[in-house]
């Protein structure tokens, strides 16, 4: 297979004393090479629990991975060392954040925190030289002045400092790039600027990439993949055209389409989802979606619904049962 | 005709160093009763500057706020504690607009008793608790303190709040930017719900021009504190005519097959500052159309279609006269 990134049953778990928060509950994804794949949920759906597990990075005293695998290029990530972890993290697979504004150091100028995975990682670059003209050239890259590199992240706006983190994430091509709602922070306009701009990179650097957002309009946008997550499962995954062309799907992705006003509609109501997210600590019996489904079974109280595959499309629902035995 | 709420030439600068920041220049609305104008623009154009000034939370630098017909613009203190039953606000953040300490209920319950609307404790939890349920929030929530809600529940407070006064006008800043989709539109529908059964009349700001489109009857577009566009919703989305319209509207993403064939019209370059802004049109630096007349004088909103307001020079006024019709607009573009 040529999957760059495997991720098979994994289960992770935020622990204290007296809680267990199930985030991810038996994931199965996997990532091509130049491949684009769209994670997307509402808020607490482990979106990014996932995206900090392929990195090893979850809350150190915490979260915990229970079980499963990841797979990356052959090395089995779960099972690597911190000092093997270093040189994969930022050098291989680099991640942006979800907020720009905090995720800059405020001391440091944005041509010194480019520069630094250059130089902590195994690079091309070796010589001062060739390092500062590797920081021009990335700067350039995400269209940002090679000149305004000795300025410091609060002189810079919103759209600006998002550029800056790209950049670092990009500084030493990485195979893989996750990005945590890399726009959400952003205005429409400036939205629209970055998303093209990293549209256009991942064409000319060839990575592959993992884009969390909640947003199915972005996904739309520039995926090759999706799979929609809720409550810690992976409920649709499909092709970009198994999710909009094709109009069968998981009751709760309907909902996110019915939720969305869209400009195009000329509807004056929206269809939203009933109720609200259910509580990691305490989720419920059989399907997780069952308590807010329109559509929901008697079965579907009592039994966790299986995959049904109908080609590309895999959907986790009683209601396909039917298909897939035609 | 019977406008609620009108604005004449409204003005908001602050002092920013010795220099002026225009948050709010010269801005004319009008808003009919039981209607909802939408305000949309990017963080920073002034659409919250724009809300308070209206509501009297900041004073205005120049210009009216005509309320009912009736000048609020230098009401005294004591009248425009009076005006608050009539106006209230909806806040953008659920997590920092509502006491942490006080309980649901007492939340709820607190603009009825400084306003001197319900000064009876037992008739007041009555009332309350009837509000709750208007809001979809559950009875046994009268009790606790906001941290055990979630954004969604928090806003159905925020909302309660605001109808406890029994008010005509409510300002919704941004009531839906910080919630997930699902419960975006939830409250939406709530909003619209309500509007319905009471008569309400919303300005609705926003940046999400989707949004806007479900809830407003008229829509205004600010750029920089200035109105650059403003028609019925319909019309707008319709047939956009302020190339910064037209930016934002492409710029949105839609969760649809053809929306990848479609290449985004993208405007380079931000916002840029509103502190002594440049004479002429706000928008020429990042506009694609921009020519010499944009950056001359004062480019004023006219009426170009009955009920459309543009400011754009692209627009000449012998063409204007010249195209009564809709075609002869659309040959310009």
């Amino acid at each position: 297979m040529g999957q760059l990134l495997n991720i098979k049953d994994l289960e992770v778990v935020y622990q204290t004393k007296n809680i267990v928060v199930e985030a991810v509950n038996g994931i199965n994804l996997s990532l091509g090479k130049k491949e684009t794949l769209g994670l997307v949920g509402e808020t607490g759906a482990g979106k990014t629990t996932m995206a900090l597990s392929i990195l090893k990075i979850l809350p150190e005293r915490t979260g915990k991975v229970i079980g499963g695998s990841i797979d990356f290029d052959g090395l089995p990530i779960l099972d690597l060392n911190e000092t093997e972890m270093r040189a994969i993290r930022g050098a291989r697979i680099s991640m942006i954040f979800q907020d720009p504004m905090t995720s800059l150091n405020p001391t440091l100028t944005v041509g010194e925190q480019v520069e630094e995975g250059i130089i902590l990682h195994d690079t091309e670059y070796k010589t001062k030289v060739e390092v500062k003209s590797r920081v021009d050239e990335i700067l350039e890259l995400v269209g940002i002045e090679p000149s305004r590199k000795k300025c410091y992240p609060h002189e810079f706006s919103g759209g600006m400092k998002q550029r800056v983190v790209i950049a670092m994430a990009l500084a030493c091509s990485p195979e893989v790039l996750i990005a945590d709602e890399p726009t959400t922070a952003l205005d429409v306009t400036i939205q629209a600027q970055v998303l093209s701009m990293m549209d256009d990179l991942k064409e000319k650097l060839g990575m592959s990439m993992l884009l969390i957002t909640h947003d199915l309009g972005v996904v739309a946008k520039i995926c090759d993949y999706v799979a929609v997550m809720y409550a810690g499962e992976i409920i649709e995954y499909g092709t970009f055209e198994d999710f909009f062309i094709n109009h069968k799907h998981h009751p709760y992705t309907k909902g996110l389409f019915g939720s969305i006003p869209n400009i195009r509609d000329r509807s004056k109501r929206l269809n939203p989802i009933e109720g609200l997210m259910p509580d990691p600590t305490n989720l419920p019996m059989g399907c997780k979606f069952h308590p807010r489904c329109k559509q929901c079974m008697e079965i579907c109280k009592v039994k966790p619904p299986q995959i049904y595959v109908n080609g590309t499309h895999r959907v986790k629902c009683h209601l396909f049962e039917k298909q897939e035995v035609e | 005709m019977n406008p609620l709420i009108e604005t004449k030439g409204l003005k908001k600068y602050f002092d920013v160093c010795g220099c002026k920041l225009h948050a709010v220049d010269q801005v004319d609305l009008t808003i009919e009763k039981g209607k909802t104008l939408g305000v949309v623009g990017e963080s920073g154009c002034g659409k919250t500057t724009l809300g308070r000034t209206i509501l009297g939370l900041t004073p205005a630098t120049s210009g009216q706020v005509l309320y009912a017909g009736r000048d609020i613009t230098n009401c005294t203190p004591r009248e425009l504690k009076a005006l608050r039953s009539e106006m209230q606000i909806i806040f953008q953040d659920p997590y920092s607009s509502i006491n942490p300490r006080h309980r649901i209920g007492n939340i709820i319950g607190e603009p009825m008793r400084v306003n001197g609307i319900e000064k009876n404790a037992k008739r007041r939890k009555e009332k309350v608790l009837k509000l709750m349920a208007q809001v979809g929030l559950e009875k046994s929530l009268y009790d606790k303190y906001p941290h055990e809600l979630d954004g969604g529940r928090r806003q159905r407070i925020g909302v309660a709040r605001a109808l406890s006064v029994e008010p005509k006008f409510i300002v919704c800043d941004e009531p839906v930017s910080a919630l997930d989709v699902s419960i975006q539109a939830q409250i939406l529908n709530l909003l619209m719900d309500l509007q319905e059964e009471r008569g309400l009349t919303y300005l609705f700001i926003t940046h999400d021009l989707s949004v806007v489109k479900h809830i407003s009857d008229e829509i205004a577009v600010m750029y920089l504190g200035k109105c650059v566009e403003r028609a019925s919703s319909e019309r707008l989305f319709e047939h956009p005519m302020h190339p910064y319209t037209k930016a934002l509207l492409s710029a949105i993403p839609i969760p649809n097959a053809e929306a990848r064939t479609i290449k985004t019209e993208v405007i380079k370059g931000e916002l840029v500052s509103p502190i002594d802004p440049k004479p002429g049109c706000r928008f020429a630096a990042r506009c694609p159309h921009a020519g010499a007349l944009c950056t001359q004088g004062e480019v004023s909103l006219r009426e170009l279609e009955p009920g459309h307001f543009v400011s754009c020079t692209l627009y000449t006024e012998s063409e204007v006269l010249g195209a009564s019709g809709i075609f002869g607009m659309s040959a310009m573009i």
